[in-house]
């Protein structure tokens, strides 16, 4: 690997070293998008449909519990099928980049006591594999809106309730959803350095964050909506405490930033804004902890 | 200026066991008393107050026993670990060869696999693209790159590696054991590129438990034992103390036993033995076949025979040995026992010479 002019450990634990680690990860390119799409290729080797499968099973899953929640919750498939399949969509990219993230150099330990490469190159190799992954079940969103788009076009409600609130349908600010990726992206990177580094250290984090993911799961407005909590207790649910269910969980609002513009739901800035404070503290913490932590990671893993 | 500079460095592993390992003893130990507190982590000191200052054109052999620490050491040359105390300052593009089987993809081409080498090595794929037929042509592997590398033999990917860092004018060149796998013909090859790549402007550092390839790669040498630099020297020096015998003697008996059947022949009888040992008489010109060697100094004529640098027959009295001054233990144990020696140099042979079987025959024939 190509390193930096001098390596002084004397300055090993500092904020220069830590930059320059983002930097020369970020610049081998090359060699974590191979990475990546190998990690793809070797999951799917010798299958006849090969990532394929990727876009089936959420296309599945997606369309199974469209059907059936749809009922459940007396919500037009029209509408809800296209919610949980983007929901789906954005969910899974957060949960694999907690899942998969704080894996990250446990899995490269070879890797990172063979090669002098910068720690960012594997945390890359996460994120661009989970975006490959994003990237195949984003076909099943285009395939839904094709399906639904005549009902989604126009000011539609989720669920069949008087007191459901009206989202405004598929317009220009759908194209919200591009910046939104984007800052999904940038947590990605970071999530994984973190809590990558935090999970060589203590092995059981990354068993917590597989133990609490389906909880959190079924907690964030995925299968049920806000509209449903509206619908059951009345207006004060958009705004009373029971909203802190969703409001105190950051996930809710990165998933909103996406989903709500592809969906063509009901936008908020307040989402926006908690996503970015989220990202520029996620940044922060994981600068100092590369910057203390960064030359421990070959001794732990 | 392509250079190492280690000073006083350690490499501190801690182990964590299952239990330290988790978070729950750190906070059970906070909570609850102090369990987590007072059982430190315990530690391995791999590396113990290591000083190195290597330079470029410098081809340093490390020897050691298996755990003395000499991969550990590569691994703080390349900047993998960075000392846990003291300085490592590394200046150059490293280029290491370690465990062959990380980081390659069994199911893909040869051909991709040297992509793949390329890209840990910082390279960029249209910087190999350029590369591959040069790497194709000194591997010697041709249209077997097409092949996916599971159908690779051990030798055959030696040769991969070994192709692709030294195409790309690594500055700093660290390679583990491991690459004696390759035949002798390929070594030869390899070493006249490693040389020039050194030459050139670069470095390298090779760990290695075979005293021929030592020799014929490296100009220094650094005995590792125990985590520490135990000596420091040419690879000949280092290697007399390590192994208590002086390599270039049995290496030097070698090519003496191999000429020994063409040679004078004038061995008295059960000379077989000294064969082994006049080897380094007809290399240095030091007479093999001192009074105090016995009576198989005659032996030792066998190689002083044709095609030997200098070859003198005088002998000294009582210094068979090719330096004629140190080691009179390996002295005495190779004209003690020649059977000893040449079971040495045979199993050091990597030219696989049939000398060791005909030398009893030049000896003892005549």
């Amino acid at each position: 690997m190509t390193h930096p002019a001098a390596v002084d450990t004397n300055t090993s634990r500092t904020f220069k070293r830590a930059f320059g680690d983002l930097s020369a990860g970020l610049r081998s390119r090359q060699l974590w998008s191979h990475l990546g799409w190998q990690d793809i290729r070797q999951r799917y080797r010798r299958s006849a449909l090969g990532p394929l499968w990727i876009t089936l099973s959420m296309g599945i899953t997606a369309i199974g519990l469209g059907m059936l929640y749809s009922q459940l919750f007396n919500a037009p498939i029209s509408a809800y099928v296209p919610y949980i399949t983007t929901g789906f969509l954005v969910w899974n990219f957060i949960m694999s980049s907690l899942n998969e993230g704080s894996k990250t150099f446990i899995r490269n330990a070879g890797l990172v006591k063979h090669l002098p490469a910068p720690l960012t190159v594997y945390a890359l190799r996460t994120t661009w594999r989970l975006s490959i992954i994003f990237l195949h079940n984003l076909a099943v969103y285009v395939i839904v809106i094709a399906v639904f788009f005549t009902s989604l076009n126009q000011p539609y409600k989720l669920i069949s309730h008087e007191a459901a609130m009206e989202h405004p349908g598929l317009s220009w600010t759908s194209l919200l959803a591009i910046p939104g990726l984007a800052l999904l992206l940038i947590n990605g990177v970071w999530v994984a350095l973190l809590f990558g580094i935090i999970s060589t250290r203590f092995r059981d984090v990354p068993q917590f964050i597989d133990s609490i993911s389906s909880l959190l799961f079924f907690m964030t407005p995925i299968v049920w909506s806000v509209d449903t909590l509206i619908a059951r207790f009345g207006e004060d649910a958009g705004t009373g405490p029971r909203t802190l269910i969703y409001q105190l969980n950051p996930m809710y609002h990165f998933l909103q930033t996406v989903r709500a513009p592809l969906i063509g739901g009901e936008q908020s800035w307040t989402h926006w804004y908690i996503a970015l404070a989220v990202t520029v503290i996620g940044w922060c913490l994981t600068l100092v902890v590369l910057r203390n932590y960064r030359a421990r990671v070959s001794y732990w893993v | 200026m392509v250079s190492i500079e280690v000073k006083n460095a350690y490499v501190d592993f801690p182990i964590f066991d299952a239990k330290t390992r988790s978070l729950k003893k750190r906070m059970l130990g906070k909570v609850g008393g102090h369990i987590g507190m007072d059982s430190k982590v315990p530690v391995i000191e791999a590396l113990h107050n290591i000083n190195l200052s290597l330079s470029e054109g410098d081809r340093v052999g490390l020897v050691g026993h298996n755990g003395a620490g000499k991969s550990t050491l590569l691994r703080l040359l390349s900047g993998i670990y960075e000392p846990t105390r003291g300085t490592a300052k590394i200046r150059g593009r490293v280029a290491p060869v370690f465990d062959l089987g990380v980081g390659m993809d069994n199911e893909t081409s040869g051909y991709e696999n040297i992509m793949v080498r390329g890209l840990y090595l910082g390279m960029t794929r249209k910087q190999m693209e350029k590369r591959v037929d040069d790497i194709a042509d000194f591997t010697e592997l041709g249209d077997y790159l097409q092949m996916p590398l599971r159908t690779y033999s051990t030798g055959m990917r030696v040769r991969l590696a070994l192709g692709v860092v030294t195409s790309i004018d690594p500055e700093i060149l660290l390679l583990d054991e491991g690459i004696g796998a390759v035949d002798a013909a390929f070594l030869k090859k390899a070493r006249s590129r490693l040389v020039d790549l050194v030459n050139r402007s670069g470095l390298l550092v090779f760990a290695s438990h075979q005293d021929g390839l030592l020799m014929d790669l490296c100009k220094s040498a650094v005995w590792m034992d125990g985590g520490q630099v135990k000596q420091q020297g040419s690879v000949r020096e280092v290697l007399t103390e390590y192994k208590g015998v002086d390599p270039f003697e049995k290496r030097a008996a070698r090519r003496g036993m191999k000429k020994g059947p063409g040679g004078k022949g004038k061995g008295g009888p059960g000379a077989g033995g000294p064969g082994g040992k006049g080897g380094p008489g007809g290399r240095k010109g030091a007479g093999a076949g001192g009074p105090g060697t016995g009576g198989q100094g005659g032996g030792g004529a066998g190689r002083t025979g044709p095609g030997q640098e200098k070859a003198a027959g005088g002998g000294k009295p009582g210094g068979g040995n090719s330096d004629g001054t140190t080691q009179p233990n390996a002295d005495s144990k190779s004209t003690a026992n020649g059977g000893d020696t040449n079971s040495a140099a045979a199993s050091n042979a990597t030219t696989g010479n049939p000398a060791s079987a005909s030398n009893p025959a030049a000896g003892g024939g005549q």
